[in-house]
């Protein structure tokens, strides 16, 4: 069947399924589809299909796998790695309709959602009753649960609170040859193998979420926050470990360099000091007797690690500036560069000083500009890449770099990603993260819950033909990755 | 026993017995062959393959080889005041991480800290086929590739045979108490899921069938001040307590006859089943003693939203619940994905596995 011939009779199909305006086909209106939120990368799809009930996705999937058409699942489109890149013989698969609050149950701490809920409004439906969902990824006003899902994502919690798979109590998923399943519930724990762990962050490779359940945690009585300038990176490394040593696990401990400092403070003029070289905000959490007993201590390592200033919010109001200037970080970085590009790795914190001098060098090496924002608890490091995509060959400049940069998370023993995931992005790099060995595994496991290869092809586990060819790429390094995709 | 990296021997038992097709039977430290009873195969001994790789205070990480006795990694912990926040229970001094892991095995802080796999940050395993992979890291956020390590929690060894496994560590709270107060059961579901949807630093919420007991941890000044607003009285042996709630050493447990171990939303109404219960874990543990048929049992937890596994005294039954058919479907084409020829612990979660 030709492209065009397909086109027709999967849109023939899908609209015997679906409601009037569920179902775009037409250029302009796919447009709005093409990328999700790595705008570099992008794509039309066959159509677009928009179902607002289960059985509806069920029968979308159940007509795909009949045609062997590719099904790229989409939830509010905020990825950054462009997991919901749409596949251009595909049907990309938006579960922004399935948008409901079943219910939330606060005797056993839980929601059940939709998909498409957004990561905010379940705390919020939550807050009556003294309870959230604890995972904050920074997009949460936006980006949907299901999204959360199939990413993993964190936030600036996750060291005490975990990342979405400590989060999640039960799915209910349409497979790839579109069977209805249950995967855990409102238990604890459930028979058979830990499908959720396998699901979650599988970029929607496995199956489709339908429904989840998600837990709910007790909001704590109190939050404070300590901002601690140093005038060397290591210093405030060294703190980190300080803190941790002395046994406090903080609610949030983020670091900024002095890029994203200066950019933070022009935008918002949160107070920070200019002239550090880096500073930390620790956020204790807990009860009120905890969070005091706490910050006394904090305060104190931080001073003996040699801070230049240190600083408790003395009320809300203080306490949410502080955040606000590390919340803001990418968009005030966005203004020194007409663009930027986001990394995501993970280090081991002990290797922090050493990474980012390396950074400084690729930064040097590149002539292109790098702000760090570090989620110093857990590791997770977001390099900021500022360049100019109007000038010839920027971007791939910027991309090389990046690629670089994840490289050497992965040579210091860290990873490719923290959170954002693989996607399309970072495809290349999971061949220095891993050898043939595991990405045959995963494609194993892949050809378990989907033999067909219909959900999200193409994503997250390369072929070890396109590792190969990566192999081989690195040894002539003006050649552009991707060549095939299209540069804006 | 001295620390030694087996890897290779293992390796190279895996690959002969690939080639032959021969079922292995991967025995750790055998504390919890009472319960699971006989598998298939010839044994593979993983207890030999022991030692801390690496320790990281700071990093909060511990990486240490799947034979290395449970023992050993609290001793190591201790020395930094850390801990393993899910609380594995130890059935004997022979207890390995490996066999904790496989298990999923986590002790009464688990509603409240997490389980065995939620702490798991990578593996290094054998698979069926006999090659060495490794998943996952020593960090804690990572999204590259499906989880497998934290997968491997809990799939009995079906998957593989763990050879190293890195686990997430915790600062151990500097103040406990543990305060007890008398209710009847229903009552009891009610008043632990309520204070655990309440900011009160508990740890541990079970009913003895008498007394509701709920320890406090954390900062000596929060513990203080959520005994007072609890009230209740103070437990004196708690930990030994905890412990044997955690490994079924509690005088619950003694003697013989069928004992269930019934997982189910935790503020679920007391199950109509005449016998003796005790619950953990806020009421989502339910350990029940009694005469119910495995079948009514099974009903029972299946309609609360649960599942149930047969501890002892069987009588015929699965020990784990059985698998709704397209599930089962999905659990073999999973395990055909890591053993394609089925040598791992045949038969030990599921005839069909």
């Amino acid at each position: 069947m030709n492209q065009s011939a397909l086109k027709e009779k999967v849109i023939a199909g899908l609209a015997r399924m679906l409601p009037e305006n569920a179902l775009l086909h037409v250029d302009e209106d796919l447009r709005p589809y093409e990328c999700d939120g790595l705008s570099a990368y992008r794509q039309l799809p066959l159509c677009v299909a928009l179902p607002d009930t289960v059985e509806q996705v069920q029968a979308i999937v159940r007509f795909c796998a009949q045609l062997g058409v590719p099904i790229v699942p989409r939830g509010a489109g905020t990825g950054l790695s462009g997991g919901a890149l749409p596949n251009a013989e595909g049907v990309l698969l938006s579960l922004a309709k399935l948008n409901k609050i079943i219910g939330i149950d606060p005797d056993n701490r839980c929601a059940r959602v939709q998909p498409g809920v957004r990561n905010l409004a379940i705390s919020e439906a939550a807050a009556p009753h003294g309870l959230y969902y604890a995972p904050d990824p920074s997009s949460q006003i936006a980006c949907s649960i299901g999204g959360n899902i199939a990413e993993n994502s964190g936030g600036v919690h996750c060291l005490k609170y975990g990342l979405t798979v400590h989060n999640i109590l039960g799915l209910q998923i349409i497979t790839a040859d579109g069977e209805l399943l249950n995967i855990g519930g409102t238990a604890f724990d459930s028979p058979g193998y830990d499908l959720l762990a396998m699901l979650t962050g599988s970029e929607g490779l496995l199956g489709i979420v339908v429904e989840a359940t998600v837990r709910l945690l007790p909001r704590p009585q109190r939050a404070q926050v300590v901002l601690a300038a140093f005038d060397d990176v290591s210093r405030a490394g060294d703190a980190v470990a300080a803190v941790i040593g002395a046994g406090i696990i903080p609610g949030g401990l983020e670091m900024m360099d002095r890029l994203a400092i200066r950019a933070a403070e022009d935008f918002v003029h949160a107070g920070y000091p200019l002239d550090a070289a880096a500073i930390l905000l620790c956020e204790l959490d807990g009860t009120n007797e905890e969070v005091s007993e706490y910050i006394l201590k904090v305060r104190d390592i931080m001073v003996r690690c040699g801070a230049t200033e240190v600083r408790t919010a003395k009320d809300e109001k203080e306490r949410a500036l502080f955040w606000k200037g590390r919340k803001s970080a990418f968009p005030a970085v966005g203004r020194l560069a007409p663009d930027y590009y986001c990394m995501d790795g993970t280090i081991p914190r002990q290797r922090l000083a050493e990474v980012l001098a390396t950074i400084d060098e690729l930064s040097q090496q590149y002539q292109l500009p790098v702000a760090n924002v570090f989620h110093a608890g857990d590791g997770n490091l977001h390099p900021l890449i500022l360049y100019d995509a109007n000038r010839p060959g920027e971007l791939e400049k910027a991309e090389e770099l990046g690629g670089a940069i994840l490289e050497l998370c992965v040579r210091v023993g860290g990873t490719i990603t923290g959170e954002h995931g693989v996607g399309m992005e970072k495809i290349n790099q999971m061949c220095v993260q891993f050898g043939s060995a595991e990405l045959t595994q995963f494609h194993a496991l892949k050809a378990a819950f989907d033999p067909q290869g219909i959900l999200n092809p193409g994503k997250a586990v390369p072929t070890l033909h396109r590792c190969a060819e990566y192999g081989a790429m690195h040894v002539h390094r003006n050649q552009l990755p991707f060549p095939e995709l299209e540069r804006f | 026993m001295a620390d030694n990296d087996l890897t290779q021997d293992l390796q190279d038992q895996v690959k002969a017995a690939y080639e032959s097709g021969t079922a292995l039977a991967i025995v750790g430290g055998g504390t919890k062959q009472t319960w699971l009873g006989e598998y298939a195969g010839q044994a593979i001994h993983t207890a030999g393959h022991r030692g801390i790789v690496s320790y990281a205070p700071t990093e909060l990480v511990i990486t240490a080889r799947a034979g290395a006795p449970l023992a050993e990694i609290h001793a190591a912990l201790a020395e930094h005041d850390q801990t393993l926040a899910f609380e594995p229970p130890s059935y004997g001094s022979a207890t390995t991480l490996g066999g904790v892991i496989a298990c999923n095995h986590s002790g009464p802080r688990r509603p409240f800290a997490g389980a065995a796999r939620d702490f798991v940050l990578g593996v290094r395993m054998i698979n069926g086929t006999g090659e060495v992979l490794r998943f996952g890291g020593e960090v804690m956020k990572n999204v590259a590739g499906y989880d497998i390590s934290r997968a491997m929690a809990g799939s009995f060894g079906t998957l593989g045979i763990m050879l190293d496994v890195s686990l997430k560590v915790l600062p151990r709270p500097p103040a406990q108490v543990t305060v007890a107060r008398e209710q009847r059961a229903a009552d009891a579901v009610q008043l632990m899921n309520r204070w655990a949807g309440e900011s009160y630093p508990i740890s541990a919420a079970a009913y003895d069938g008498e007394r509701v007991l709920i320890r406090l941890e954390g900062a000596e000044s929060a513990v203080r001040a959520a005994q007072k607003q609890l009230g209740g009285e103070n437990v004196s042996d708690a930990t030994v307590l905890w412990q044997s709630l955690g490994n079924q050493s509690h005088g619950f447990f003694s003697g013989s006859g069928a004992l269930w171990r019934i997982s189910v939303p935790p503020a679920t109404l007391p199950l109509a089943l005449p016998g003796k219960w005790l619950y953990d874990w806020c009421g989502g543990l339910r350990w029940y003693r009694g005469d119910a048929r495995a079948d009514e049992i099974r009903a029972a937890a299946t309609t609360a939203g649960g599942h149930a596994i047969c501890y002892r005294g069987c009588a015929g039954a699965s020990r784990f619940q059985p698998l709704h058919p397209l599930m089962l479907q999905l659990h073999k084409r999973i395990k055909a994905a890591f053993d394609p020829k089925n040598i791992f612990n045949r038969g030990l979660m599921y005839q069909e596995l």
